[in-house]
């Protein structure tokens, strides 16, 4: 039987972190193995081909494809200014008077050329692309060209869904608890480059106001979908998200709609207030799954980093359950039986089930598939 | 190709979350059944990063289910391979091992290609009609006249990483300028195969043979080229058979040599062909399902329309025409989880709506719709959060649909010849060639339509999704088998049809709807029906009512089919049909509703009209329709 709950989204106050930071191509490493680095620190570098630009030289000059050739000052691999003479023909009649130059509109170089078509593809500067490490940690490993694998301890959370990248800041705390909403009056220029904390929602004034005053990051347990919809100008139709600019990322860690931050996460936020924080928005559902992330380095000592082997956490009578869809959708509880036979629930589906007790002494049977189950 | 007697056959389909094992087996006296299936979660990803594990556990469960039916502790099916690691074990000896094994796969997002033509709507169109029929996902079509600058186009292919890209361009002998520019694009693009930098990305060029040379001397150096037949010879030909076999050649040689442990199961996928065990190639699961829609429709004799709605794309097969012109495509971005969301802003929200019997606050509803993308696994526990799914899904299928009838049609910038009879008919080159008239057998697959609670669930979100013309027999894939039985029938298609037409079709029943215009208190239909139980049903029934008979699996009633005046059931207007209705686990639906066009109100009576039909259907408990 395929496994029939969702594994869970970790929370907790201390694990033994490793991120890669790759380059997109093979470029330069610029740490190496054993360097302490903080997350604004450089790790490595490339650069990009620079965007192409075709010309289709043949018909600017006014000659068959397979002449162009003959009137051409360039060849390929050639660096150019711009300005500078692609081609020219031999003007009015062979004379030399009105003479029609090709320039190029470009810094760059010359790709190819073509007899067949006429065509001139020159190639803009390289783009410089660099990686950031992210997180303060230990580069436990290069890999050659590529990037390096980055180590610490951590506080750990991870968010349901986010927009926008990467970002750092000092963790503050805006509401007193989890059920609160987070607003925009509770917003002002004290939050400036920090990763600030809501309870329950956080509205689209609360949002903007964020970015007027230069918040860093948002983290918190509900958003409503138009509020998202309204910010970015359009639906998200598919959940691959982080490529956003917004001027600030966003992290949900329950769900859309109004949904209180569970207490744990929210306790584990308030014990870390004040402290350098990493966050980002990157969510990518399907295949190879991306969640969201807050990270709060601690400290350590380097016979600490020893990385547990990742383990699927187990469903059974008192581990920790998050209902995660209607009815009770949010709520905590602990699973007390798990039957083996199917159960017709509301909907007249058969499914397997799990009985579960809330936080209230509420006693309930859930599908398994509705719960997730809360790491420790 | 051989029909030997295989007696135990073993077919996967490995696909991005789950890996399906089933066993298919020779029972006397009733032929090819299948008997026992498996799953496992695919382990294409870290930690395990190797597909055969999941195969194995898979299989193994297998093993283990067939001890238990059998009582015969036996029957295996795996051994202990050179490296000790478990392999399927081929050929039988008795209880020991299996005939052949053979397997699909979609896993680690299946066959992703970019296609290029000159003319968008005709190479263009073309070749994207091989990569998807191949059982590809075709991530883009750049075409010389597709509107994006020069600079944009190579900007695009390189950004994507796609498995392979095929290139087509020109009729034979044509000019060569276009598809050669092309060419060049794609060279300064210089793009990179989505899995491993350690080959080089094939490209697949089945454009204008006389162009072949400069296609060499742009690209050769750069990329893996593989020439190819043109697709488009002429303007009045399509030829996709060679580049399809080409592509499914790249995806065995280069796609899956990379993915993590294939290249071990392509050793594992072996039968019995012509007499001498074979290895048989992986195919991708959308091909085998095309290859057991075309089978069943050439055996059959009939046409065919099939959807497989997943959770983030929706497939839709066809095969229409006396020619059995097979067509497929895919919805990257319509689904009933992942991509939900992006049904909501395709379909709108009041397309939605329109189909739920309460009302609803619409902020609860997006919500409801953003939490399901994000957490996909969730299922509707709440009946009214089911109704909202369902019509979700009826939505996303006509959306789906809408594209596959767009997209199947007959070649576009023929000449056509045309005697003075048809001049005045508005036929051209380009029409769709879906025709809900003719069609026969309407086949729904996918969670939602597989697992729905009431199969009269099923029925309704089929008629109300494709809105089936005339008299159409409706089917349900139970559990998601023709991938399997689509590789199957590469060996063995007898088998194949077997298991399809005896396990996997559950027959839902048949709909007969009048199509036409007509005024809303006249008579739509005038049916007589001999049900098998021996009542006779006759009733004269008005636009805009539907009504579901009692009609088994297997059974067959009598009908004579009076269509209203003006209205057209498949024999001409105003033209009763004679005609035997099979049944099927649902019954016989009538349906006078209207077609072209179907309307559904938009004032205080839709949800009382929703509710009568829902009640006749008998799709949801009473409570909730009262």
């Amino acid at each position: 039987m395929a496994q029939a709950y969702s594994p869970g989204l970790s929370v907790t106050d201390s694990i033994v972190l490793r991120k890669q930071r790759i380059l997109p191509l093979k470029g330069t490493v610029l740490v190496k193995k054993g360097d302490k680095v903080k997350a604004e620190d450089l790790v490595a570098e490339t650069h990009l081909p620079g965007n192409v630009l075709p010309m289709n030289l043949a018909n600017k000059l006014g000659v068959s494809a397979n002449l162009v050739m003959e009137y051409l000052k360039v060849k390929p691999g050639q660096i150019l200014k711009k300005g500078d003479i692609l081609a020219e023909n031999n003007g009015f009649f062979g004379t030399g008077l009105f003479k029609t130059k090709i320039v190029s509109p470009i810094d760059g170089e010359v790709e190819s050329i073509s007899h067949h078509t006429g065509q001139i593809l020159l190639r803009e500067p390289r783009i410089p692309v660099q990686i950031k490490a992210f997180i303060d940690g230990v580069v436990v490993d290069v890999i050659p060209e590529e990037g390096v694998v980055i180590e610490n301890k951590s506080a750990y959370i991870q968010g349901i869904f986010g927009i926008s990248g990467e970002v750092t800041g000092e963790l503050k705390i805006l509401v007193k608890d989890g059920n609160e909403e987070l607003t925009d009056t509770m917003i002002d220029a004290s939050c400036k480059g920090k990763c600030i904390v809501g309870g329950s929602m956080v509205s689209l004034k609360a949002i903007k106001k964020a970015i007027e005053v230069g918040v860093n990051g948002i983290i918190c347990g509900g958003i409503d979908d138009q509020d998202i919809k309204a910010l970015l100008g359009y639906d998200i139709g598919v959940a691959i998200t982080g490529h956003e600019h917004l001027g600030v990322s966003i992290l949900i860690t329950e769900g859309f709609g109004k949904i209180k931050m569970a207490d744990k996460t929210f306790a584990l936020l308030k014990r870390f207030e004040g402290k350098k924080t990493s966050m980002h928005g990157k969510t990518q559902i399907r295949a190879g799954v991306i969640r969201p992330e807050v990270i709060i380095p601690i400290e350590f000592k380097e016979e600490e980093l020893i990385a547990q082997e990742a383990e699927m956490p187990t469903l059974e009578p008192g581990t920790i359950i998050r209902i995660i869809r209607q009815p009770n959708f949010g709520e905590i509880g602990t699973v007390t039986r798990l039957p083996e036979e199917l159960h017709t629930v509301e909907s007249e589906t058969k499914v397997r089930i799990l009985e579960a007790q809330l936080e209230n002494g509420k006693k309930l049977i859930l599908p398994r598939a509705n719960v997730e189950v809360i790491e420790t | 190709m051989s029909s030997e007697r295989l007696n135990r056959i073993i077919a996967t389909d490995c696909g991005s979350t789950t890996t399906k094992a089933i066993l298919i087996e020779y029972i006397e006296g009733e032929g090819y059944r299948q008997t026992i299936r498996g799953e496992a979660p695919t382990t294409v990803e870290a930690p395990l990063n190797d597909v055969t594990r999941g195969v194995v556990n898979a299989v193994q469960e297998l093993e283990e289910l067939a001890r238990l039916k059998y009582k015969n502790e036996n029957i295996t099916f795996l051994f202990d391979g050179p490296n000790g690691e478990k392999e399927i074990l081929i050929p039988r000896n008795g209880d020991k091992g299996v005939d052949a094994y053979v397997s699909t796969s979609s896993a680690g997002g299946g066959l992703q290609m970019m296609v290029t033509g000159v003319v968008a709507n005709m190479t263009g169109e073309s070749a994207e009609r091989a990569a998807l029929g191949a059982g590809a996902i075709v991530m883009d079509v750049v075409a010389s006249n597709d509107k994006r600058l020069n600079h944009e186009k190579i900007e695009r292919i390189r950004e994507l990483r796609p498995d392979m890209i095929l290139m087509a361009g020109g009729v034979d002998g044509g000019t060569i300028k276009h598809v050669v520019e092309m060419a060049e694009l794609v060279s300064a693009a210089d793009p990179k195969p989505r899995l491993g930098s350690s080959y080089k990305l094939p490209i697949i060029y089945a454009g204008n043979k006389t162009a072949t040379d400069a296609i060499k001397e742009t690209l050769a150096d750069k990329v893996e080229l593989i020439l190819c037949d043109n697709i488009r010879p002429t303007l009045e030909n399509e030829n996709l058979g060679p580049a399809r076999d080409k592509i499914h050649d790249l995806f065995m040689e280069h796609v899956m040599q990379q993915a993590p442990g294939y290249h071990k199961l392509m050793e594992w996928t072996r039968g019995p062909l012509n007499g001498k065990l074979q290895n048989i190639p992986i195919m991708p699961t959308p091909a085998a399902v095309g290859n057991i829609m075309k089978t069943i429709a050439q055996e059959e004799q009939i046409e065919v329309l099939g959807v497989d709605i997943g959770g983030a794309t929706t497939d839709v097969f066809s095969v229409f025409t006396d020619e059995y012109i097979f067509n497929r495509t895919v919805s990257a971005n319509l689904g009933m989880s992942y991509s939900i969301s992006n049904v909501l802003a395709s379909a709108t929200l009041p397309n939605i709506l329109r189909w739920v019997p309460f009302d609803i606050n619409e902020s609860d509803l997006r919500n409801m719709i953003k939490n399901k993308m994000i957490r996909p696994t969730t299922i509707p526990a709440l009946l009214e959060e089911l109704v909202l799914e369902q019509a979700i899904a009826k939505e996303a299928l006509r959306l789906a649909f809408i594209q596959h009838k767009e997209f199947a049609v007959s070649l576009k910038g023929m000449q056509q010849t045309r005697d003075i009879s048809q001049a005045f008919e508005q036929t051209t080159s380009g029409g769709t060639i879906v025709n809900m008239m003719t069609l026969d057998l309407l086949v729904g697959s996918g969670g939602v339509l597989s697992h729905a609670p009431r199969r009269h669930q099923t029925v309704m979100m089929l008629i109300d999704a494709f809105l089936p013309e005339g008299i159409t027999r409706l089917a349900v894939d139970s559990i998601f088998m023709m991938p399997h039985l689509g590789v199957l029938a590469e060996i063995n298609p007898t088998a194949a049809t077997e298991v399809f037409n005896k396990d996997c079709m559950i027959m839902l029943g048949s709909c007969v709807a009048p199509v036409g215009k007509i005024k809303p208190d006249a008579v739509a239909l005038s049916a007589e029906i001999h049900l098998p139980d021996g009542t006779v049903f006759k009733e004269d029934i008005r636009f805009g009512e539907m009504r579901l008979l009692p009609c088994g699996l297997g059974q067959k009633a009598k009908a004579i089919l009076k269509p209203g005046k003006g209205l057209d059931l498949g024999a001409g207007k105003n033209e009763t049909r004679e005609v035997e209705l099979p049944g099927g686990v649902v019954g016989i639906v009538l349906d006078t509703r209207g077609r072209r066009p179907f309307v559904l109100p938009s004032d205080n009576s839709r949800i009382p009209l929703l509710k009568k039909w829902m009640k006749e259907l008998k799709a949801y408990p009473e409570h909730i329709l009262s």
